[in-house]
């Protein structure tokens, strides 16, 4: 599979991601709101990540170069993207449309991609996971959040599985539980999954023994995409 | 001494006054958590653009509204970025009227649109005194303890 590639591919090139060592982790950020990338870019930083927050996904694109203009594949400063972490609406590229962009690349879909949004709106996260995105955070985004993505790398470097089960999907299904129980279909409209109170479960905790809905949306996804089809 | 301690209680007492009236919530003390020696004026560095980001937003606002024909989906993508900032920063009513205001924009209703842009207005004003002098009384106490 494409991830047992990359693990191989990242030993070769003597990056070690080693569990306890993310300082070597270089994020890309990216938000068109400046008070959400000060925030983002302090939250990797406190979790021991290089930052690189640039304004829209054309940015992005050409820090990757991957942009139509440049043909070359090395990121502009030379340094290594281990993960890029996006804000859903932007004017001009959406993050969806940069993680398709991202994905559709040969030299860079291997890297993990992880959605935010304001919007905790069903229909969105699922196309993202679908589109390949590891996770979907609902902003604003906690702390504990940016903790675990180190388990994406981690995960790839040394699992190298695709699939990472139901654990890093739980802060989904934790946010997705805790607004409207009808899910809003296929309108970005904010009317059905707005909530003035974010959640009743402490910020500041990382629940892990909280028990997982059946009928969470995540689950169900999961379930009929058991075939592989979308 | 005596000054400090003073100015320490105004600080504990208008933070728990925010939080209860909820100007503010959780998310705010968040953002105090991040602050650390590595950057320890980042709260204030975050407000302040949180502040340019809003007075930018009021006037396209603003304008968006005193169009003849207003274009309501324009408005929202304003208001909507509006809601996006406030709740990165915890505040919380303008926040909430900020979700007032996307569902009136998504009826089209300009009279309670113009409405909510008031109250917009009113407690976006609030809250900037509100946290001038939150800073205000932590740069009192940083002066008194040095």
């Amino acid at each position: 599979m494409e991830r047992n590639v990359f693990v191989s591919r990242r030993r070769i090139d003597g990056f070690d991601v080693s569990p306890s060592d993310s300082a070597e982790a270089h994020v890309l950020a990216v938000d068109d709101s400046l008070v959400d990338r000060k925030f983002i870019e302090k939250l990797l930083k406190i979790s021991s990540f290089k930052v690189t927050a640039v304004d829209s996904g054309r940015r992005a694109l050409q820090f990757l170069g991957l942009d139509e203009e440049t043909s070359s594949s090395v990121g502009f400063d030379g340094l290594k993207v281990d993960l890029i972490i996006t804000d859903y609406c932007m004017p001009g590229m959406t993050g969806y449309e940069l993680l398709k962009k991202i994905k559709e690349s040969s030299n860079f879909r291997e890297i993990p991609v992880v959605i935010m949004s304001s919007e905790n709106v069903i229909a969105r996260i699922d196309r993202c996971l679908e589109e390949g995105a590891e996770d979907f955070f609902v902003k604003p985004v906690k702390l504990s959040d940016v903790k675990r993505l180190k388990d994406y790398m981690m995960r790839e470097v040394r699992f190298g599985s695709t699939n990472s089960g139901g654990t890093n999907k739980r802060k989904l299904q934790e946010s997705c539980d805790l607004t409207s129980s009808e899910p809003s279909i296929s309108s970005l409209s904010s009317s059905s999954s707005d909530s003035p109170s974010r959640s009743p479960i402490s910020p500041s905790s990382a629940p892990s023994s909280i028990p997982t809905p059946l009928d969470s949306p995540v689950r169900r996804l999961k379930m009929t995409n058991a075939g592989g089809l979308i | 001494m005596d000054v400090m301690i003073q100015l320490q209680r105004q600080l504990r007492e208008h933070s728990a006054f925010l939080r209860k009236e909820g100007y503010l919530d959780d998310q705010f003390e968040q953002l105090q958590k991040l602050q650390d020696e590595s950057s320890p004026d980042f709260v204030v560095e975050v407000v302040s653009i949180f502040f340019d980001d809003s007075e930018k937003l009021l006037n396209n606002l603003a304008k968006a509204l005193e169009q003849k024909a207003v274009d309501f989906k324009q408005v929202d993508a304003h208001v909507h970025q509006f809601k996006g900032s406030s709740a990165s920063i915890g505040a919380m009513r303008v926040k909430n009227v900020c979700i007032e205001f996307r569902n009136y924009c998504e009826a089209q209703n300009i009279e309670e649109c113009l409405t909510c842009m008031q109250k917009l207005q009113f407690e976006y004003s609030v809250l900037k005194n509100q946290l001038e002098y939150l800073f205000r009384l932590e740069q009192q106490i940083r002066a008194a303890g040095v």
